[in-house]
């Protein structure tokens, strides 16, 4: 029986290295990405900033990989200059809700009656608008700006935290090994600490990293509609309403900004297709 | 008849939840919002005639008062008027709501017919290369923002090809086809992946083995049985996936001006017409809440193991 088991084993060890390696490879790619848009500034061959009236509307050339736009810009920079303020503030919006929508879920569950109640029902107010609905009126209602933005769409996407973090803690509560480390004198602190968290980050860390993308998108629409990041700042969704009617002449320069997005999404998603797979232990 | 009393029940705090935020959302933006008004209409008055209007509109009255003022008012049809236009907010909204009503069911129209044979062809064909680049192609789309996607379109088979109007010359069905394609794009992608692993959970379980077993036909199994019962799930998340559109019209909408609801909130925004914005925050969230909730309904009535109480697996 043995000799008929060992093809198994070794299949799944197959499937984890090639999973574990997928997992490096996507991390490294997001990584670079973010290090990417954190040195963007010495990235730029040019001042994204810098306008030069002699060379508007310029084809993409080998001096400006993306052409030039209408005040003469090199779009190649300032699409790599675009990075820092969707990137940085799309993974500051994601921490953050994380951080706080788990907190409350935690909250919830661990206070149960009267605290849970309320919260929850908060929550299904926020979760009772469709979409991006919400977070217009937030946005429109606090005035543009990347931290309004950034704090419209907080205001509807930590209900989804919460009540993952809720449903969660409330399951590890009949844990065995929960009863057993209360019984044995742990503090709240510490059984929140030492076992709510550690057993509860999985499932949050993967819907967080899959929500990047959603919310570099969203975060990019609300700046599109110019409820997010102002011009002159390079941003990409700004940027291409901004370059919009130059579409027909000149479609690179308010496509690019859309590729650099497609692109870092895609690079988010797939990151947390594998952290997914990687952490499901079906799948191990 | 119970389960629908219970839901439509639990719906009253959702719906009070809704006015309530609506409100304190422009209760917030609305201190300086009678100074805003007359700006906007380009005129500059004293602060006695800011005051009095206040007074007038009840803006001095305490929190509670002013929200309970306004929730009466609302129930009657009233949600003030537009600071730019000065016509009654309802009404505007009322007048542009078919167009993107009209909007969003070709987007669903459209999106069933992409996803629904290609989610099922990627589920009955897992794994090969069929299902691989199908895949792909919903990979691509999920990571695409909906702007981009009208950005592509119009490039593409705008402005390249000649094919289809840019920007809508009304509410025709020629105009509607680029905002229709856009949103059903961006949905498509999501929703061909929901349809396949629906129907390859479907298809991984006990009785499809059965069936086989006994020499029935795979296309007998999967038309007859398999779909019969992935229809369900599909449905469900099908009336799921109209919240994210709704939100998606407000883009797709200003981009091809599409005189709809969406481009209606986004131009009010542009020029603080709060009433406007508030109409819309609330009507569209009401709106979503009953699709869900008829979705919900719907799923006990046809589901035959909800419906007669079996609980079985």
């Amino acid at each position: 029986m043995s000799s008929s088991a060992t093809p198994t084993i070794r299949l799944q060890n197959v499937q984890k290295n090639t999973l574990q390696r997928k997992l490096y490879f996507f991390g490294a790619l997001a990584l670079l990405l973010v290090a990417a848009s954190f040195f963007s500034e010495q990235l730029c061959p040019y001042d994204p900033y810098m306008q030069d009236m002699s060379l508007t509307k310029a084809a993409p050339s080998a001096e400006h990989l993306l052409g030039t736009d209408r005040y003469g810009r090199d779009m190649f920079s300032r699409v790599i200059a675009g990075s820092k303020t969707s990137i940085f503030s799309t993974l500051l919006l994601v921490s953050f809700i994380t951080l706080f929508g788990s907190f409350i879920g935690i909250v919830c569950a661990w206070m149960g009656r009267k605290t849970d109640t309320v919260l929850m029902r908060l929550s299904d107010m926020f979760l009772a608008f469709p979409g991006l609905v919400f977070a217009l009126a937030v946005a429109a209602v606090l005035g543009g700006g990347v931290h309004n933005a950034i704090f419209a769409l907080a205001a509807i996407s930590w209900p989804k935290y919460a009540r993952l973090a809720r449903s969660q803690t409330l399951a590890l509560q009949a844990a065995p090994f929960m009863q057993a480390a209360k019984m044995a004198g742990s503090s709240t602190f510490k059984l929140i600490y030492k076992h709510v968290i550690p057993n509860i980050s999985g499932p949050i860390l993967v819907t967080a990293v899959l929500d990047i993308g959603t919310m570099m998108m969203e975060l990019a629409g609300l700046s599109f509609l110019g409820l997010g990041a102002k011009p002159p700042i390079p941003e990409w969704g700004s940027m291409m309403s901004d370059t919009r009617n130059l579409l027909p002449t000149q479609p690179w320069v308010t496509l690019a900004p859309g590729f650099a997005i497609f692109f870092s999404v895609m690079i988010f998603n797939l990151l947390g297709d594998t952290v997914r797979d990687y952490l499901d232990p079906k799948r191990r | 008849m119970n389960y629908a009393f219970k839901r439509l029940i639990q719906l009253i705090p959702i719906l009070f939840g809704i006015t309530f935020l609506s409100f304190l959302l422009m209760y917030l933006a609305g201190s300086d919002a009678v100074t805003e008004m007359y700006s906007n209409r380009g005129v500059e008055v004293a602060q006695e005639i800011i005051d009095e209007r206040k007074a007038a509109l009840g803006l001095n009255l305490s929190f509670g008062e002013q929200y309970l003022n306004w929730l009466w008012a609302m129930l009657h049809g009233d949600m003030g008027a537009s600071f730019v236009t000065g016509e009654n907010v309802l009404t505007a909204f009322l007048r542009k709501l078919p167009a993107t009503l009209m909007l969003t069911g070709l987007s669903i129209v459209l999106t069933v017919l992409i996803s629904l044979p290609c989610g099922i062809l990627a589920a009955v064909r897992h794994d090969r290369s069929v299902d691989l680049i199908l895949r792909f192609g919903s990979f691509m789309g999920n990571a695409m923002p909906n702007f981009f996607v009208a950005m592509l379109l119009m490039e593409f088979l705008g402005i390249q090809l000649g094919l289809l109007p840019v920007i809508s010359s009304g509410t025709d069905l020629e105009s509607a086809l680029l905002p229709t394609m856009t949103l059903a794009i961006a949905m498509s992608a999501k929703y061909m992946r929901q349809v396949r692993s629906a129907v390859l959970e479907e298809l991984g379980k006990d009785y499809v083995l059965g069936a086989r077993a006994r020499g029935i036909s795979d296309s007998v199994i999967l038309w007859k049985n398999v779909m019969k019962a992935a229809m369900l799930t599909i449905m469900t998340l099908l009336a799921l996936s109209i919240g994210s559109l709704l939100g998606g019209t407000a883009i797709v909408e200003s981009i091809f001006m599409w005189d709809g609801v969406g481009k209606l909130a986004v131009d009010a925004i542009n020029m603080r017409d709060y009433p406007v914005i508030q109409a819309y925050v609330m009507w569209m969230a009401i709106i979503y809440v009953l699709v869900n909730l008829v979705a919900d309904l719907l799923y006990h009535e046809l589901d035959p193991r909800i419906r007669l109480g079996v609980n079985s697996k």
